[in-house]
């Protein structure tokens, strides 16, 4: 499994490579083989992986590739840990990869940075498979600031967008404050595990359950829980939860497959993959889950009502992925982190489909993303209409589709978790499906039906895009709607992943909820009951009478409640709040420091202040030293009054 | 095969000797280029032994020289290196090779004394990394001033005359104490060997003072904050290989000092006060940080990354104390001290590519203004593509050279003290955000200018220069064992002698 794991992961980096470093010499074609056949190969192998550990039910995988450096006795390593949660991860990232290149091919046909994007995006792959598969907590960090690197260059991939250069620079430094607090929580297990290796801080985890540090203010911490949100704070960070999450919506300045791929699909959920993989620990600390629940149900809710304002179609989905990855994080919060990954596998499909299918209106659009201007696409555009269908049924959770299956557990899991906080928690996922179909089938009505509302020009070039677009988005139509009953049973109740995942029995809701579970017929059919989905027809009903029957009715809501609409507008004042304390304070503390710091007071007083003090004193000396004769005489006869009136005293 | 050889001597002299030789070729512009670029490619390749045959199991002296020098005061001609030493001379003549390159057709003025100082001055700094006898090292280490200085007064900006003389003033002040306490030392103990230093007992009151004459002297070259301001007002008037040597090499001899002297000499003292310099590092990470997000011209920019950048070093340097009344034993202290040292080394590259890519723009343009250019990745897509690779490294990129060093300090810091761990990792942040910025307003966004329009892309020289520095970063960034390797035996050596009470 070694050298597979190891041709998993190079194949990708040597196609970035290849197309970045070459890209002229290969050509355009050149440059999308090279990189299609290299993440081919590892979707390829991925399954071979996910074939041996799943179905043969072969022994996780933990070994060293090499050793990075050993200092003060600790080894740092590069090496994989392949169990039963990274062959999920791996197939799932290199499918929607796959998925993501051939659809570039058409995308960015008429782009100048053809060669670049397949080179970034290649890379990108290769960061994200060094992150899941890792088996320490510092190639973790490799890959997590890695995928961020990539997520910078490709937002700003038109870089001459001032936009797009705007948005990456805020990606990056928004990512980098909640690494500063991930490798502060990595930096706190090196101190009280003295290893790295997942394997022996998992296994020495429990008899670090009870030990307490000062950390500050004379209060004594629990380590696990301070490690745990220390932690938390860098999954906050890449899977944008709130205040974390400023940066996502803007990372939508960069080409639409990057969106789907790192912005929905991959990176964004390498938090959940994170925390759900650090589940001995998280387990040990019901401080951080309460602290993740909660977070969690307010990304979740707050950032579906910010949907709801958007027109532009990217942004849209965009809030929608801030409130997905939050019913993700509720998943970890309740413990249920077989739900958090079975959410995250299911929205990686429905998303990336969503992501690209808003890609092809956009092409037909020419890129025009405004959706208030578009309208009616649906007979123009049968192929996209049809799986963006598909995907929005998912993404609301109708009964049957994919999200339906794991948002339901979702539900289900926070229904009866015990940790404080659920209860928000329920009340928060619940609404929040209601909301979801709302801005969901707001956006879906205004596509694809209605009044056509785009100008002549745009009308008359209307049509469905051609294959290497459409072919990716019936690709990922079909898990979109199938994946969720296939995979419920297995991930949710059965026995999937294995050691895995850690769940205290007296946090095991999956474990209550297995007891009731018969089947996934059953328990679509258990869902009809319940309140979930008909928040969600109801959401779907609203959107249409709002958006379809009645638009008047919609205008003057907006008016009616035009301040509840401008805090929904300015996105709660997170982005004016950042700009004006942090950058602008920070650049203002920065010039203070500078112009009077250094200017004034050490160059000024101190540097500039002795030599000027010496010429002053020189200057004075210098005097006395006037050449003038009767000066000495004077100077000498004063000389001897005062010494010899020293001596007769 | 070269056991019998004294590389030490070999590697201080040959440049020197190139050095004078360059001048004597005198107007030959051509050949003087050919025989300074043979001259340190010779020094280079000379000093590869060192490496090679260096025994990391030891921390011994190794190399060692020695013959006497001025009998009646005990004065020896002593030279040696360890494991910490040894890369920091192998960093000098990579550097000095590729700073000869990068000047080759960017100085019409008076090549070749400017060649022959860059010649004389890698000697003499390689001398003070070598040296083992303190007068030794004094005459190096004062030395090597007059070269940088002439370098700054000569092929400098408009205010090079200030920055020539503000230079030297603070440097010269350092010096002075640092003989004084190297003379109080020679008293106490009759000899000069640095290595008879370290085992002298020194009283408490004797080690403070001692403490803060070295502290001021190498703290002034580091520049650790508050006698930094000498360094931004230096780098901007210097040409940009005087810039690249004084960020890769000269910051480093004056860290190299206090694991040199200040540790091993007065480990009482430094324990005592080593919250004085652990304040200074925090303020320098932090404060000088803030500082660099605002500067208007770049290469005052990376100066003032450059203070924020040696602060992770004389950090690393110190929290050996804390750690040790923690938990009563150094464990998690040769973490910190061996990431301050590859610290030393990563900046070297990274700082010194800075400043190269700089001077590429400069060569074009003729400003530094952060305002004269944008969109530079439309015109140079190929020197666009390193300039972001060096500021990702000097923000600290995993998997950049620039991420070992810091890494290691913080997880070192953590161990001992959330509270400096904390302010210490503030670089994620303010790091990123200084460099990127400027990367954002400098190479991306539309043409800014019709001068940016003119641009051309790098010459096969440059490419070469700037190319090698990235696999280099690159390298350091994903295989660092082998640097740390060698650093096992001296740092461990070194952490004893910093808990051993001299008292």
């Amino acid at each position: 499994m070694h050298n597979i794991s190891l041709a998993i992961v190079l194949a990708p980096l040597f196609g970035a490579i290849i197309a970045g470093l070459f890209g002229k010499a290969i050509g355009r074609a050149g440059a999308h083989w090279v990189t299609i056949i290299g993440v081919a190969i590892s979707f390829g192998l991925s399954l071979v992986i996910f074939k041996q550990i799943i179905l043969d039910g072969a022994d996780p995988y933990n070994g060293a590739v090499y050793t990075w450096l050993v200092s003060d006795g600790i080894k740092f390593e590069v090496g994989f840990m392949i169990d039963q949660l990274t062959a999920l991860m791996m197939v799932v990232v290199t499918f929607v990869s796959l998925m993501v290149h051939i659809y570039t091919i058409g995308y960015m046909r008429d782009d100048p940075g053809y060669q670049r994007f397949f080179s970034y995006i290649s890379l990108f792959t290769f960061s994200m498979l060094m992150l899941v598969m890792a088996n320490n907590f510092m190639q973790l960090f490799f890959g997590w600031e890695a995928v961020g690197l990539v997520s910078y260059l490709l937002i700003g991939f038109w870089y001459q967008k001032e936009s797009a250069i705007y948005a990456n620079l805020k990606a990056f430094l928004v990512n980098r404050v909640g690494d500063l607090g991930f490798l502060l929580g990595i930096a706190a297990v090196l101190m009280y595990f003295n290893t790295l290796d997942y394997a022996d801080v998992f296994s020495a985890a429990p008899s670090m359950a009870n030990v307490t540090a000062e950390v500050a203010m004379n209060q004594q911490w629990s380590v696990i829980t301070m490690i745990c949100i220390l932690l938390f704070i860098g999954a906050m960070g890449k899977s944008a939860q709130v205040p974390l999450h400023v940066w996502l919506p803007d990372s939508m300045e960069g080409p639409t497959p990057i969106s789907a791929l790192i912005h929905a699909a991959t990176m964004v959920t390498a938090g959940i993959f994170m925390v759900a993989r650090m589940s001995p620990l998280y387990e040990l600390s019901q401080t951080a889950l309460s602290v993740v629940i909660v977070i969690g149900a307010i990304t979740a809710l707050f950032m579906g009502f910010l949907g709801l304002v958007q027109n532009d179609i990217k942004r849209v989905v965009a809030y929608s992925t801030l409130s997905q990855l939050g019913y993700m994080t509720v998943a970890l919060g309740a413990s249920a982190y077989a739900t958090g990954i079975f959410h995250l596998m299911t929205h990686a499909f429905f998303k990336a489909l969503l992501f690209l299918a808003a890609g092809s209106v956009i092409i037909a659009m020419h890129h025009e993303q405004d959706i208030t201007k578009m309208g009616g696409l649906k007979k123009y555009m049968p192929i996209t209409y049809w799986t963006s269908l598909i995907g929005a049924l998912a993404l609301i959770g109708f009964p049957g589709f994919s999200g339906f299956f794991s948002k339901d557990s979702i539900i289900e899991a926070v229904n009866i978790s015990t940790v404080p906080g659920a209860g928000f928690a329920y009340f928060a996922v619940l609404l929040g499906v209601f909301v979801t179909a709302l801005y969901t089938f707001r956006m879906f009505f205004l596509v694809f039906h209605g009044k056509e509302r785009m100008d002549e020009h745009t009308r008359s070039h209307l049509h469905e895009s051609p294959a290497v677009v459409t072919v990716p988005l019936i690709l990922l139509a079909i898990p979109s709607v199938v994946i969720g009953a296939i995979a419920i049973g297995p991930l949710q109740f059965g026995d999937f992943f294995g050691r895995a995942i850690y769940v205290l029995p007296e946090h095991d809701v999956l474990g209550v909820l297995r007891g009731e579970y018969h089947g996934w017929a059953e328990f679509i059919v258990h869902g009809l009951m319940a309140p979930a989905v008909w928040l969600s027809a109801a959401g779907v009903a609203v959107a249409w009478f709002l958006y379809m029957k009645r638009p008047d009715i919609a205008a003057s809501l907006k008016e009616r409640f035009s301040g509840v609409y401008s805090i929904l507008d300015k996105k709660y004042g997170f982005d004016d709040f950042n700009d004006a304390v942090f950058a602008g304070g920070g650049r203002s503390v920065g010039r203070l420091f500078w112009r009077f710091g250094d200017i004034k007071l050490i160059d000024g007083v101190v540097v500039n202040g002795t030599a000027n003090g010496i010429g002053w004193l020189s200057g004075v000396i210098r005097r006395a030293q006037s050449g003038y004769m009767y000066h000495y005489a004077f100077a000498m006869i004063i000389g001897l009054v005062v010494l010899l009136t020293f001596f007769v005293y | 095969m070269f056991s019998d050889l004294p590389l030490l001597s070999l590697v201080i002299w040959l440049p020197i000797i190139g050095g004078l030789v360059v001048l004597a070729a005198g107007k030959n512009d051509v050949l003087v280029r050919w025989l300074a670029l043979i001259f340190s490619m010779l020094t280079f390749v000379a000093s590869l032994p060192l490496y090679t045959g260096f025994d990391s199991g030891t921390y011994q002296m190794q190399f060692a020289e020695q013959m006497p020098w001025v009998a009646t005061f005990n004065i020896n001609y002593s030279l040696g290196i360890d494991g910490i030493s040894m890369p920091l001379i192998l960093l000098t003549s990579f550097t000095t090779v590729l700073v000869i390159i990068a000047g080759w057709e960017v100085i019409q003025n008076k090549v070749s004394q400017y060649m022959a100082a860059f010649l004389i001055m890698e000697g003499l700094m390689i001398g003070v990394f070598a040296a083992l006898d303190a007068v030794l090292f004094y005459v190096f280490w004062e030395f090597m001033l007059v070269p940088m200085f002439l370098i700054i007064g000569v092929w400098g900006g408009q205010r090079r005359v200030y920055a020539a003389i503000k230079f030297f003033l603070y440097t010269f002040l350092g010096s002075v104490l640092l003989l004084v306490a190297v003379l109080y030392l020679y008293f106490q103990s009759d000899s000069f060997s640095i290595l008879d230093f370290h085992d002298l007992r020194i009283g408490m009151t004797a080690q403070v003072l001692l403490f803060f004459a070295f502290l001021i002297a190498f703290a002034v070259k580091v520049p650790m904050w508050p006698v930094h301001t000498w360094l931004p007002d230096a780098h901007v008037e210097a040409p940009t290989g005087g810039s690249v040597i004084l960020a890769a090499i000269m910051l480093k001899l004056g860290a190299y000092g206090f694991v040199r002297f200040i540790l091993p000499i007065v480990p009482d003292a430094s324990h005592e006060l080593d919250w004085l310099v652990i304040a200074m590092s925090l303020v320098a990470v932090v404060y000088i940080a803030l500082v660099a997000l605002v500067q208007e011209d770049m290469k005052k920019l990376i100066a003032y990354s450059s203070i924020s950048h040696m602060g992770f070093v004389t950090l690393g340097f110190f929290l050996v104390f804390s750690i040790f009344d923690n938990t009563n034993s150094v464990a998690g202290a040769a973490l910190g001290l061996e990431g301050a040292l590859v610290q030393m080394i990563s900046h070297g590259f990274v700082s010194g590519a800075m400043f190269l890519c700089v001077g590429v723009m400069y060569d074009r343009l003729h400003s530094r203004n952060i305002s004269d250019y944008g969109g530079v990745a439309n015109t140079m897509p190929v020197f666009a593509t390193l300039m972001v690779f060096f500021a990702m490294a000097n923000a600290g990129l995993p998997g950049t050279s620039g991420f070992v060093g810091e890494f290691m300090v913080i997880l070192s810091a953590f161990k001992a003290n959330f509270w400096i761990a904390l302010l210490a990792s503030t670089t994620l942040v303010l790091g990123a955000a200084y460099t990127l910025w400027m990367v954002k307003r400098v190479i991306f966004g539309k043409v800014g200018n019709d001068n940016v329009a003119a641009l051309q892309d790098l010459n096969g020289r440059e490419a070469l220069v700037l190319g090698t520095l990235a696999v280099l970063v690159l390298l350091l960034g994903v295989y660092p064992a082998p640097l740390v390797e060698v650093m096992h035996s001296s740092v461990g050596h070194l952490l004893e002698q910093a808990v051993s009470s001299k008292l």
